[in-house]
Formats: C-alpha cells, sequence, structure tokens
C-alpha cells in the first residue's frame, strides 16, 4: 500500500474530542458516599436475587445478590456496611427500580473480602465462564450485556477471533484509555482468561489513533510480561472517527468482516469484549473477587475537576457531582458522553456498572434548541451513516408519520442512535428523536397485533 | 449544593452537532458567486450590476410577499432565494430588458419553488426554471446578447435594458463590443471556432456570469473544500462532456468541436458547478450523484451537437433535475450487513 493509513469502516463523523480535559489525569480513588444506592439489575437480564437482609451487615466484596439464571450476574458490596433497606430506587428510566441501600462504615479499613481465585492454569473454559458470571463482570462500555453470556457460542457457530474494543471514541471520556496506560498488565491477563473461555486462537485490541500512548503501553506490556502470548494478542491502531466503539463498525476495521443484519458478533465468528471489562476479568479472577467499583470519567465545561475516578458503584450522582464541583450554570447532565449519552432529568440516580462516566455541560456548550429548517437534501446524513441507511428519508417519512414505511423499506431498525445524522444535519432536524418515536410506533404496533391475533 | 438542585434540561441525544447550518451554507455559496459576479460586471458593465441587483432583490421580495401571504415565517433569512437571485441573474443575456428580468425572478420563486412547498421541497432548480421560462415567452430576447467589453459600458446602459413592456427592445447601442455572436452560436451556425484563450480568459460574450470558466472553478473548489458541494457532479459532468465530444470531434472535426471548447464555451461551467450541484434537486447518493452528471453532460452533448438550439445546458439540467428523485431510488444505499462476508470464512 502506498498510503499506510489506519484501518476505518465507512461513514462516521469527527465531533470535537475534547479528550484532553481529563485525557493526562491518572485515575483517582473516590470517596464512599453516606449511603450507596445499589440496583439489583445493572445488566441486561434477569435481576440479581439479593442473599443479605435489612440490617445485615456485609463486608466489602462480599456477595450482596446472586445471579437468577444464566441471563444475570452477581452483585458484590461495594463497601463495608450495613444494609439499611432493600427497596425501590429512582433509575435513568424514570420507573423505580428494586435495589439495596448500603450505609458504609466511617471508620472501616474497607479492606477487601478475597473470594476463591480462579486459576489461570488450570481451570477450564466452563469454570471461567461461572467465575466471570460470579464476579458480576458485565459490558463496562455501557452496554452492560452479561459478558460470560456472549463467550460461549450458540450452536452451530464458531467463534475464531475475540475482539478488544479500546476504541473510546465518545467525546469527552478518558476513562478506557486510563485504563489502558494504568492497567495493561491486567488487561492482558484479562485476555488470557478470555481466550482460554473461548477457545479464541487469537485476539485483537483495537485502539483509535488519538490513543497512541495506550497501545504503546499495551504493546511493551506485550513483549516484556506476557511472551506467552505474543503470537496470540495483536494491537492494532485504528483511524479517531466516530463511532468507531460500535461493534459492529469495529469488527469491519479490525479484521473486514460486517455483521449480517440483525445478527450479532457470533454470526462472523467474533466476541468484543470492552477493554476495561477485560482488565477487570484479569484483577478480579485471579484474586477470586466481583466489581466492588469501576473506573469513570467525570468531565464536561460545567465541571470543576474533571477527572478519571475509580467509584463505588451505587455512589449517587449528586453526592459524585458534589464532590468534583459543579459551576452554577450547569444545565445539562449527560450519562456517557454528548454524543450518545441520555440526558439526565435529576440526579437521583446512581454510578452502576454500566456507567463509563458522566459529562455536564452549561446552556452555551450544546446544541440550544436551533431553529429547525426543512431538509436540503445536501446528504451530509448519508454520507455519515455507519449503517448505510438514509436518514434524510428516514427523516421525511417520520415527519408523514409512514413509521410502517420506515421499518420496511428503509431499514430503521438497522439504525442504533449514534447519532453522526443529526450530529451533521445543517437543517438541525432531531433525526435521532425521530428514529426512537418511530421506533416505539412500530413497537407498539407489533404489540397490538399480536395481542389481535392471540 | 445549590448548583446541583436546578432543574436540569433534558434533550435527546445527540448533543452536539457539527455546527453546520442551512444558511450558513448558502451564505457561502453566495459568496463564491461573488468573483464570476465581479467579472461579469467587469465585462458588461453597469447593464450587469443592474440586471443582477434587480434579479437577486426580486427573489427575495417574491419569496418575503409569499411567505407572507401564506401565513408562514419569511424565509429570506436563510439566503437561499438570495442565491436563486443571483444564479438566476448570472444566466440572463447582457441588455435583456429589465422588466423581463423581474418577470423570471419572480416566476423562478413563485413557480420554481413556493408551489412545491418552498426550499427543500423544488423539483427544479428555481434559478433554471426562471430562465426556462423567459426562454419559452421571450425567445428573441433571451436570443440576443449584448456585446463584451463594449466601450461605454461603466457610462451608459444598452437602451434595450430599459425597454417598457412589451415594447420591442431596441438593441443598435453598443455596437462596439468584442462579438455579439456566442462562442457556441459561432459554431452552431457559422462554423467558426473561437480561440481557446478567448474562452479561457472569458473574453467572449454570453451570458453574464458563464463566460469565465476560471473564476467558476475556483468559486466552486472552494465551496468543495468546504464540503458545501458534492464536487462529484461536477466532474462527472465534465469527464461526460468532455469524452462525449472529444469522441464527436475525432470523428468528424469539422462538424463538432472538441473537449476544451465543449467544456469552457456556454453555461457548462456555470451549469456543471453552481446549477447541477443545487443540493435540494441533486440525488443524495454517492452512486446516484455520478449517474445524475454523466446523464446531463451527455444531454448537454446531444442537445449541443444534434438539436436546434445552440446550448443545452439548461434544459439537460431541468431533466436531469427531474430525473433524480428516480436516480436516488435506484441507488439506495446497501445497508450495512446485507452482503455479509460469509461467517464461513475461517481464521487468517
Amino acid at each position: 500500500m502506498l498510503f499506510q493509513r489506519h484501518p476505518t469502516f465507512d461513514g462516521g463523523v469527527h465531533p470535537p474530542q475534547s479528550k484532553a480535559l481529563t485525557a493526562d489525569l491518572p485515575i483517582r480513588q473516590f470517596p464512599f458516599a453516606p449511603v450507596l444506592n445499589i440496583p439489583l439489575n445493572q445488566h441486561i437480564g434477569q435481576p440479581a436475587i439479593p442473599v443479605v437482609r435489612e440490617g445485615q451487615e456485609v463486608e466489602r466484596g462480599a456477595l450482596l445478590a446472586k445471579p437468577d439464571g444464566y441471563m444475570s450476574v452477581a452483585l458484590h458490596a461495594p463497601a463495608s456496611g450495613v444494609v439499611r433497606r432493600i427497596g425501590l430506587m429512582p433509575s435513568i428510566t424514570g420507573k423505580m427500580v428494586p435495589g439495596i441501600y448500603l450505609q458504609p462504615f466511617p471508620g472501616a479499613t474497607q479492606e477487601v473480602q478475597s473470594g476463591q481465585p480462579c486459576n489461570i492454569e488450570t481451570a477450564s473454559a466452563e469454570d471461567i465462564i461461572q467465575a466471570i458470571q460470579m464476579a458480576g463482570i458485565v459490558g463496562l462500555g455501557g452496554a452492560a450485556f452479561p459478558t460470560h453470556a456472549k463467550l460461549k457460542a450458540p450452536a452451530g457457530k464458531h467463534i475464531d477471533t475475540l475482539i478488544i474494543n479500546g476504541a473510546e471514541c465518545e467525546p469527552f471520556l478518558t476513562n478506557d484509555y486510563r485504563v489502558m496506560l494504568e492497567q495493561p498488565d491486567e488487561i492482558l491477563t484479562g485476555i488470557h482468561y478470555l481466550l482460554n473461555a473461548t477457545g479464541c486462537r487469537r485476539a485483537v485490541i483495537g485502539i483509535e489513533d488519538n490513543k497512541a500512548a495506550a497501545a504503546q503501553a499495551l504493546q511493551t506490556c506485550l513483549s516484556g510480561k506476557h511472551t506467552s502470548l505474543t503470537g496470540k494478542i495483536e494491537v492494532v491502531v485504528v483511524l479517531t472517527k466516530y463511532p468507531q466503539g460500535a461493534e459492529k463498525m469495529l469488527i469491519e476495521a479490525l479484521i473486514g468482516r460486517q455483521v449480517p443484519r440483525g445478527g450479532l458478533p457470533h454470526d462472523v465468528g467474533v466476541v468484543v469484549v470492552n477493554v476495561t471489562s477485560a482488565a477487570e476479568i484479569g484483577r478480579l479472577l485471579p484474586r477470586g473477587l466481583g466489581i466492588q467499583e469501576r473506573v469513570i470519567t467525570i468531565s464536561g465545561p460545567a465541571v470543576n475537576k474533571p477527572g478519571n475516578y475509580r467509584i463505588p458503584i451505587g455512589t449517587p450522582l449528586r453526592f459524585a457531582l458534589d464532590y468534583v464541583g459543579v459551576s452554577d450554570s450547569i444545565t445539562e447532565v449527560y450519562l456517557g458522553g454528548p454524543m450518545m449519552g441520555q440526558a439526565l432529568p435529576n440526579l437521583d440516580i446512581s454510578i452502576t456498572k454500566g456507567t463509563s462516566g458522566f459529562t455536564a455541560f452549561t446552556d452555551s456548550q450544546t446544541t440550544s434548541p436551533h431553529h429547525v429548517f426543512p431538509c436540503i437534501h445536501c446528504a451530509y446524513c448519508v454520507d455519515a451513516c455507519p449503517m448505510h441507511l438514509n436518514p434524510s428519508q428516514l427523516g421525511l417519512l417520520a415527519k408523514h408519520g409512514e413509521v410502517s414505511k420506515m421499518a420496511e423499506d428503509f431499514h430503521l431498525f438497522d439504525c442504533f442512535e449514534c447519532g453522526s445524522c443529526a450530529f451533521v444535519c445543517p437543517s438541525h432536524i432531531p433525526l435521532v428523536q425521530q428514529f426512537r418515536a418511530a421506533k416505539a410506533e412500530v413497537r407498539k404496533m407489533a404489540a397490538v397485533h399480536t395481542g389481535a391475533d392471540a | 449544593m445549590s448548583a446541583l438542585n436546578k432543574t436540569l434540561q433534558i434533550r435527546t441525544s445527540p448533543h452536539l452537532t457539527a455546527g453546520y447550518s442551512v444558511d450558513h451554507i448558502m451564505r457561502h455559496v453566495a459568496w463564491a458567486l461573488l468573483p464570476t459576479c465581479g467579472f461579469a460586471v467587469f465585462i458588461f458593465g453597469l447593464a450587469a450590476l443592474i440586471t443582477l441587483i434587480v434579479a437577486s432583490l426580486t427573489c427575495v421580495l417574491t419569496e418575503h410577499v409569499l411567505c407572507k401571504q401564506s401565513g408562514k415565517i419569511s424565509s429570506v433569512n436563510d439566503y437561499s432565494a438570495l442565491v436563486t437571485g443571483l444564479l438566476y441573474g448570472l444566466t440572463l443575456p447582457p441588455g435583456l430588458p429589465v422588466w423581463m428580468v423581474m418577470v423570471g425572478a419572480i416566476i423562478a420563486i413563485a413557480l420554481g419553488k413556493f408551489m412545491f412547498g418552498g426550499l427543500g421541497c423544488n423539483i427544479f432548480n428555481p434559478a433554471l426554471v426562471g430562465r426556462a421560462f423567459l426562454q419559452a415567452a421571450f425567445p428573441s430576447a433571451m436570443t440576443s446578447w449584448g456585446p463584451a467589453m463594449a466601450s461605454e459600458r461603466f457610462s451608459s446602459v444598452p437602451s434595450s435594458l430599459l425597454a417598457w413592456p412589451f415594447q420591442a427592445p431596441d438593441y443598435s447601442s453598443w455596437a462596439d463590443g468584442v462579438s455579439s455572436a456566442t462562442p457556441l452560436a459561432l459554431m452552431k451556425f457559422e462554423q467558426q471556432l473561437t480561440q481557446h484563450a478567448d474562452l479561457l480568459s472569458g473574453m467572449t460574450t454570453g451570458s453574464y456570469g458563464e463566460t469565465c470558466g476560471v473564476l467558476i472553478l475556483a468559486g466552486g473548489t472552494y465551496l468543495a473544500i468546504r464540503k458545501m458541494l458534492n464536487w462529484r457532479i461536477p466532474l462527472a459532468i465534465f469527464v461526460s462532456a468532455g469524452t462525449l465530444s472529444a469522441i464527436c470531434h475525432y470523428v468528424s472535426p469539422e462538424l463538432y468541436p472538441g473537449a476544451i471548447f465543449t467544456l469552457f464555451s456556454g453555461g457548462l461551467m456555470l451549469g456543471a458547478v453552481f446549477m447541477a450541484t443545487d443540493m435540494v434537486a441533486s440525488p443524495m447518493t454517492s452512486k446516484g450523484v455520478i449517474v445524475y452528471g454523466v446523464l446531463i453532460g451527455v444531454l448537454i452533448v446531444i442537445i449541443r451537437n444534434w438539436g436546434g438550439l445552440p446550448e443545452g445546458v439548461m434544459y439537460a439540467i431541468l431533466l436531469a433535475n427531474a430525473a433524480s428523485p428516480h436516480i436516488d431510488a435506484l441507488t439506495q444505499p446497501k445497508v450495512f450487513g446485507s452482503q455479509s462476508k460469509a461467517s464461513s470464512e475461517g481464521p487468517e
């Protein structure tokens, strides 16, 4: 090749990265909140079943709730303290969800209780998968899908490649970057476990080229401490472009396979695991621990002390923001970054395993409500859509309420709401919002339809 | 804690925008047209200045009045009417009576744009709709070309410009210009080829804004770099029109002009760079714009070489505008994962 370019995918956009605010700040330990609110369902699937009762004293790292079936993971005490209450608590969706209110002991040493270690030399694939479930590990990139549940290929499928997602394409977030810089050893150990669990012969770590230092750290650690894995693990630098961290985009960029429409990475022989999930596996499994805390980025122009923090699960957002300090002109808080992050109606929810960070903004820095122009067919959205949809056409159909046409003829359900189209739209049409509403409408129609048939 | 008790705003993601907006794009198109407008004033003098001002003002006023009439918020702030007015003015022949300029401008906005539903809904390029109307209504006035570089161009205006409505315009003044026949008419009717040097420098007669291809290309390049113009469209037109006319020229050099002449004569440059690229009326898909550009290029050469008219850019673009929804429908992008590179693919 004449021009050596980092691999990438078609489409995508280049939002301002804004990572410099926190990229060079080492991970710091966050203090314990007076009360930790720990929802039982921090993952996709069945909520965990509490194994503690109200008033019970628990040690840090002790099991709080056990998995309810295969699509569920365990939950551990983020602090030594007393279970104040098991009841409902606010969640991001606006619904109240069941959870455990844990009050940490103020003077406790907060030493972590160790469990049954999972020995990488002797453990079978089944053992590792179970250990991952019992450690409470889910997709820490934000999806919160139970990691163990995707490690076993469904019948008839063969998994040959493990992809470790270190793309971190969302603006402002630097938590994965810091983990890669500070815990390369644990990431590689985690990958070792994952390779053994899946039976894959190779793992590819994908990192955007704006995080070259992270790729360097992993490469150095690989050739220094993990020589047994050198032939199996490859660190690949991909082009910095949003949404490179979407698993379909990353798989295409790294190994040139396209996940079929409506399919999963399994369908092209791949498992994708977030780099921080891999680090947690490598950190927790050798000591038999479970997740009690996670690394998050708290950033944004409205935050006084932006940074990367190791924060106990269940820390209320209000406590976290109070600790880092916010500007008086704060108007918006997003769970995650500003491209895909959900705007929070209030600060009464808490940090869960899927929280990769949050960003706070003042009015002047975000999209203050713009005048919406008619679509001028500029095709910016068509060029930006990583799924190769036609957002302009979908938007016009949405305007006229033609939701079934959107779903059937224009592939509405292939949209994963990355927001690239709305980001580039010069007419400021709220495309993603229209697509979400249309999807809900189609689902409702389908539900009514099946109801009528039954 | 006071800041944390404020009411937070909720919106759906994404919360960032790239910072483009429609008025911003239209303003840049207007900037990019300025060199061409300036050159028009340079070679055609006051007549060009008056025509461009009248055309733009009439378009903007028409848009404003129509919006008010139909109870909408006036959309003149998006600058699209101004761009239409400038483009329309640049396509008119020098010396065209001012009242015709106004009629065409009203038609451009009212019939070409507003009747379809305003910005974003028009099927055809509004400026060309206005011009097509004039071509049909006043064929003789639309094919009478005032001369370029007339000596008194900055001190007076041709008498035809100020003709009363429905009176035959008088073209007798301004006789000492470069030539009062366009290079295309000379080619078509007298088999007389204009020098390439004159074509490239724009020192020929023709519509106000079409003579200097180099300045048009410069404006287009500026827009293309700013991603406000799809460069594939003009490129497809240049390649297709150039190739086809080169073939014709090779077969019969005395009948048909070569590629350079085709590209730099008549309205091809202005049409390809600023008219065919009208975002609203051109296709959206990356394959579609190529088909669209090739269609325009081929139609231009067909009309010029074998049609009754010396020039075919306007009709070629209008026909392709009509085809563009169909081109879009036939060239929809392939959804990610619809032609999956098989799961059977083993590890490398």
